[in-house]
């Protein structure tokens, strides 16, 4: 259904409001814009001179010189003048054309550029819920698809809009110069021809409709069918399919003929109605000049005249399709410009220097949905709190949707609590500044994201005061050195879409080397699950192990090794901390940390031992 | 790594070798042929209106002349037919009042005749266009849905939803005003210049003297913008990629603060885009201005020399606003003719694409049916010595096959259950039951027969089959349930519904069973959708029921209400029950433990405790995580 709807929305009318707004992006370059708008104004007012020269030949030389009023010689002296006037006239024309197509082109890019920017920046700054509810596909679209969309607006759109009303403002007042009366008797099918275009227009409205309605229609079924053609095959449904598709097809059809049916007729109506004008010229024109009061040259101008009516006019049709898509482009990316920011940093900010290191959750409720008030099922975290020292490590363990990784996301503040507060140091971190908060964090996410780049822009990103020594020294230290110095490129290495070129290992000592070289008070690590070989776990259990040393540090555990050394653990289960306390205090009580260990960490135990022995001999190289 | 990417990639466009743009053309004949009587009426009325239309410069011109007071133009060409030409004449006086009136009439009358004859072409033309576009839309469909799985593993769904839309359109455009608009611009084109030639040969000549700039310059543009325009192309891919990756690592971006450097970055690729475009429109600025001008050269050129061949007398006005308005006439095939020749090229790397699936086969289908009549199936099924790797990776160096070795008996009937880790092979396993892939001749067996003997649609009307992955389509629960069965009463889907235990949920829905579920109505919970589905495959009756984890996402104590629903059904059926919960399996004749493509462990629940291995250890886990979930 809402698919449909959608298409409907698209075709909505021109809307001021949201013209007034796209305008305002050709603002920073009104000069260009007014000059190129003066320049097509000259070359409108150009275009009446073809016809005018016509006239004065054929009245000036030809007539005359036909009636033996005039030599031959003289004649031809003049239409050469006359050919030299037109000549003149083109290049002009020609000159001031390409200018003016250039200079908008040119400030419908820049238009452009300027709003893909302001898109990419309100990207880079709202919070993640709202990706959390937008498909990732579709904002891409909004930055590309979208915006190129008003490309045709900004750069051609404006400027000829305007272009083709001074044409036809030209053309109707030179009309009216040359002979009042005749130009009257030319402009009397004006109204038939608004007129039919009424019609047209509305009953390809209705068309078009259909048409988009079964476009979305052909469309889902194909997304879905395409999908699902294991299920429909394994159900013996391809008849079915075929069936229903074959109706949407034909209502596509069906809606494409009538559409068609309507064109058929209004081309040649078109087509009759400008014949009329001119059968009129000639016939009441004709009438005059054989009365004498008109020469032959008006009429002929007359006729170019009224030939070269149309082309504004279809020309501004076409543009206002122009306009129409354009319009539903710029609501859609707007909508994106209008989202608001909910988490930002105060207006007064706390600075924050060197933290000593402290975290505290104090009473922390929060739900990902519904707002201040979620309902009851929707807690994520109930009445949470903690405390971590300077220094401590604490190891969060729990089943799966116990509420880990939330802990996590709201200590970075990518989301805010509904209930209860976060200290760090003993403030509210919604008093310090996001930049400031964020800088004294290095996290590492269980699925290690790699960028496209190099190895070493990727443990830089792009921080300032990280040197290439900085960026070996980390990967060293992470125990990745040997490898990187392997490599032909070394730290240049390039790294592809996604890291995929390595393996899944180094892609987490890689994001350890990118935390450790930004040196951070702080540090939030969710362990990978995802198995390596026992050498790789080894060299990120060393790697780890230099991670912790020294900082704060919260760490969702699935590593036994790093639980035991975790200076507390913290046991959440559905959204509460249930158990507090060190393995050893933990085990002892025979609760859900004894029952979680059994189920989650004992195998680890039996291959860590089995595989101890082969534990020095890897680690000590990649240290080395 | 390349090692396993090379063998796909070679399997999947290897079957269309590059087509020339003829030759993908040319695949378009049968469908023009089907609607040929449409096709040559349409292009009959095409020339009438052509022929009739040359018509109207010339009366302008004997207008003219007539008002000038001079021979008419009709009179001094001589280039109509005979009687035609008697008949115009006889109503041709110079300096007359009725002249004027009837040669004003007989322009009406031309353009009203020609109008008829271009609203017929455009309908019957256009018409037939979409004709065949609905040919082959369905034909498209036709083949897809009987390409199997493989087939969708090679092709993306975005990628083959693209061929069915854009390709087709464009090929679309080939059909309708691509060749519409070409013969008229041949038309015209003919006419005009045969006329033009008959008045003046030696203007016509001049006329034509920009022609060969005029082409040059339409080739040297199409090449310029076709150049940059691919560049412009990759960069804008670029620039999506940027804007993809960076919301992908959204999160590392915040947590390190690199915002800005971000914004700055994508500034660098944005500015590369723009500049890029920049190059473009240096051309593109010149392109129409230049199309502008030269047109308007060949209007000066007929003013000058008409003018000079009027005052020497071989010439009259008339004849000037003739030729007026043919070089009028043609200026459109001119512009026209560098769009249908982009509509052609465009549509012929679109049919190139169209191809692809027409004339995809699928791999699987009847052609290995035992000549004498189908049985209806009992439902035993038997995998003898079954290795199977997927297609394409084959020669995958070092891959071990998905399945190794398999030797499995079920009795036609009985429950067998199937348990391992993830990546075990325990769909693939399923997925051969129903043919969804081509296991090796003789090594999975129905009734005692080789699976590919059995008619696939006999096959899989006798099975039951519940999806990992559940998909329900955008429509009511009804119809979704419904969806398994050729003619269900609502009787049918409400006990279907009962079994998989989701009945009394879909009574609380507003809409109960019509209730729109999907992508675009209602959202169901993953438990609700895999319980849907179950009921879509109970409403079948199958004689085997397969359920592949169908369950997973069904908490443990609505699923032993729906196992004990199932007792009852799955009495007189074979049933294949795959799953990594004990709870769903212990009850089965026989349990199966698949680890790395073999069969590790068989027998009953309590024979699988006793031996303590993969089996009594999952049990164990089980155990441990119901108690957690009492916690």
């Amino acid at each position: 259904m809402s698919a449909h709807q959608e298409e409907e929305a698209l075709g909505k009318l021109y809307d001021a409001q949201l013209t007034r707004r796209l305008l305002g992006y050709l603002r920073p370059y009104r000069a260009r814009v007014t000059v190129a708008v003066a320049l097509s104004l000259v070359s409108s007012g150009l275009t009446i001179v073809g016809p005018l020269l016509l006239k004065v030949t054929v009245d000036r030389y030809l007539v005359p010189a036909l009636a033996g009023r005039l030599s031959s010689d003289v004649a031809m002296h003049g239409v050469g003048l006359v050919v030299l006037l037109f000549l003149a006239a083109l290049c002009t024309r020609f000159t001031l054309d390409y200018i003016q197509t250039r200079m908008m082109q040119r400030v419908g890019q820049l238009a452009m550029y300027d709003l893909r920017r302001e898109l990419f920046d309100r990207l880079q700054r709202l919070p993640l819920a709202f990706f959390d509810r937008n498909p990732l596909g579709r904002l891409v679209t909004r930055l590309t698809t979208d915006v190129d969309t008003l490309n045709d607006l900004f750069a051609s759109g404006v400027v000829a809009m305007l272009g083709n009303c001074f044409i036809l403002t030209a053309i109707i007042v030179a009309m009216l110069k040359l002979d009042w009366r005749l130009a009257l008797a030319a402009f009397s099918v004006i109204p038939l021809i608004v007129l039919v275009t009424l019609l047209f227009r509305r009953s390809v409205r209705e068309a078009n409709r259909r048409i988009r309605v079964a476009i979305a229609r052909i469309n889902a079924f194909l997304q879905e069918h395409i999908s699902g053609m294991t299920v429909v095959q394994l159900f013996n449904r391809e008849k079915k399919a075929r069936k229903q598709f074959a109706e949407a097809n034909a209502a596509h059809m069906d809606a494409y003929k009538d559409a068609i049916l309507a064109f058929a007729l209004f081309y040649p109506a078109v087509e009759f109605l400008g014949v009329l004008a001119i059968a009129v010229l000639l016939w009441y024109g004709g009438m005059r000049v054989l009365s004498g009061s008109l020469t032959i040259g008006t009429i002929v101008a007359f006729i170019q005249y009224a030939q070269q009516f149309f082309r504004p006019i279809q020309d501004l049709s076409e543009k206002f399709n122009i306009l129409q898509t354009a319009m539903a482009s710029s609501e859609r990316i707007f909508r994106l410009l209008d989202e608001p920011i909910t988490i930002q940093s105060p207006e007064k900010p706390v600075p924050l220097g060197v933290p000593r290191g402290e975290i505290e959750f104090s009473h922390v409720w929060f739900a990902y949905t519904g707002g201040a008030q979620p309902a009851e099922e929707d807690w994520v975290l109930r009445d949470v709190s903690f405390r971590v020292r300077p220094g401590q490590t604490a190891a969060i363990v729990g089943h799966t949707g116990a509420g880990k990784t939330t802990l996590i996301s709201l200590l970075l503040r990518f989301y805010d609590v509904q209930r209860g507060q976060i200290l760090l140091d003993g403030r509210d971190i919604r008093e310090y500044s996001l930049h400031d908060l964020r800088r004294h964090f290095g996290i590492v996410l269980q699925d290690p994201v790699l960028f496209s780049g190099t190895l070493e822009s990727n443990v830089r990103m792009g921080t300032e005061g990280i040197d290439r020594p900085a960026v070996e020294r980390a990967l060293d230290e992470v125990g990745l050195g040997g490898f990187v110095r392997s490599l032909p490129d070394g730290v240049a290495a390039t790294v592809g879409e996604r890291g995929s070129t390595f393996s899944v290992g180094q892609r987490q000592l890689v994001s350890f080397a990118r935390a450790l070289a930004h040196n951070p008070r702080f540090l939030i690590l969710d362990e990978a699950t995802s198995s390596v070989d026992t050498k790789t776990e080894l060299t990120i259990r060393a790697a780890l192990d230099r991670l912790l040393t020294g900082r704060t540090a919260i760490v969702i555990a699935h590593r036994l090794s790093t639980i035991q050394h975790a200076s507390q653990i913290l046991v959440f289960h559905k959204g509460r901390l249930r158990e507090q306390g060190t393995h050893q205090e933990l085990l002892a009580r025979r609760g859900i940390y004894h029952r979680l260990y059994q189920l989650q960490y004992k195998d680890q135990e039996i291959r860590v031992h089995a595989t101890a022995g082969d534990a020095a001999s890897a680690a000590v190289p990649a240290n080395d | 790594m390349s090692a396993a990417a090379t063998p796909v990639a070679a399997v999947a466009p290897a079957a269309v070798r590059k087509a020339s743009p003829i030759e993908n053309l040319r695949a378009l004949l049968p469908y023009v042929r089907r609607y040929r009587g449409g096709t040559a009426l349409g292009v009959a009325t095409l020339l009438a209106g052509g022929l009739v239309g040359a018509m109207l410069p010339l009366v302008m011109g004997t207008i003219i002349d007539s008002i000038s007071g001079e021979h008419s133009l009709i009179e001094r060409m001589s280039a109509l037919p005979g009687p035609l030409e008697r008949f115009l004449l006889s109503f041709y006086r110079p300096l007359s009042g009725e002249t004027l009136v009837f040669f004003s009439l007989t322009l009406l009358g031309i353009v009203l005749v020609k109008g008829i004859f271009s609203f017929l072409t455009r309908n019957i033309l256009i018409g037939v266009s979409r004709d065949i576009e609905y040919d082959l839309r369905n034909d498209l469909l036709d083949h897809l849905l009987r390409m199997e799985p493989a087939f969708y593993v090679r092709n993306r769904t975005g990628e083959l939803m693209s061929r069915c839309t854009n390709d087709l359109n464009a090929v679309r455009m080939v059909l309708g005003p691509g060749i519409m608009y070409s013969l008229n611009t041949i038309v015209i084109m003919v006419m005009a210049i045969s006329i033009m030639v008959r008045i003046s040969p030696q203007l016509t000549l001049y006329v034509f003297l920009p022609v060969p700039a005029v082409a040059l310059a339409v080739r040297y543009f199409g090449k310029v913008i076709h150049d940059r325009y691919e560049k412009i192309q990759a960069l804008l891919a670029a620039l999506s990629a940027r804007v993809q990756e960076n919301l992908t690592g959204i999160r590392v971006v915040r947590a390190f603060c690199q915002e800005e450097h971000e914004s700055r970055a994508f500034e660098r690729q944005n500015k590369d885009y723009v500049d890029s475009n920049m190059a473009l429109i240096a051309a593109w600025s010149l392109f129409f201005p230049a199309l502008e001008f030269l047109i308007g050269i060949v209007f000066l050129i007929v003013l000058w020399q008409g003018s000079r061949l009027t005052l020497q007398g071989s010439f009259s006005l008339g004849a000037l606003m003739a030729f007026y308005g043919y070089i009028a006439q043609l200026v459109w095939p001119k512009v026209a003719l560098g769009w249908v020749t982009n509509i052609f090229q465009r549509g012929a790397a679109s049919m190139g694409r169209l191809r692809y699936i027409l004339s995809a086969e699928p791999e699987i289908d009847d052609r290995a049916v035992a000549a004498r009549p189908a049985d209806d199936i009992h439902g035993g099924i038997e995998f003898r010595h079954l290795t199977f790797r997927h297609p394409g990776a084959e020669n995958n160096a070092g891959g071990r096959p998905v399945l190794d070795d398999i030797n499995l008996r079920i009795p036609a009937g009985s429950t067998v259950a199937v348990v391992g880790p993830t990546g075990s092979g325990k769909s693939t396993l399923a997925a051969l039951v129903a043919r969804l892939w081509e296991a090796p001749p003789g090594s999975v067996l129905i009734d005692g027969r080789p699976i590919a003997e059995w008619p696939l649609h006999a096959l899989r009307r006798a099975i039951g089959f519940v999806t990992q992955d559940t998909f329900l389509f955008s429509e009511t629960l009804r119809e979704n349930i419904a969806f398994g069965a050729e003619a269900a009463s609502d009787l049918d889907v409400d006990r279907a519904a009962h079994i998989a235990s989701i009945r009394d949920e879909v009574l609380d829905f507003p809409k109960q069973f019509e209730t729109v579920v999907g992508e675009r109505g209602l959202t169901l919970s993953g438990g609700q959708k895999q319980r849907a589905a179950l009921a879509r495959a109970l409403i079948r009756e199958p004689k085997i029921l397969v359920l592949d984890d169908a369950l997973a996402n069904v908490d443990t104590e609505t699923e032993e209400r729906i196992l004990r629903g199932l007792a009852e059904v799955t009495r007189h059926r074979t049933t294949l029950l795959i799953s990594h919960r004990c709870s769903t399996v212990r009850h089965a004749d026989q349990i199966v433990v698949l680890r790395e493509g073999r069969i590790v462990e068989s027998g009953n629940h309590e024979d699988l405790i006793g031996r303590g291995g993969y089996y009594a250890d999952l049990y164990q886990k089980q155990l441990l995580e119901e108690e957690l979930a009492r916690v």
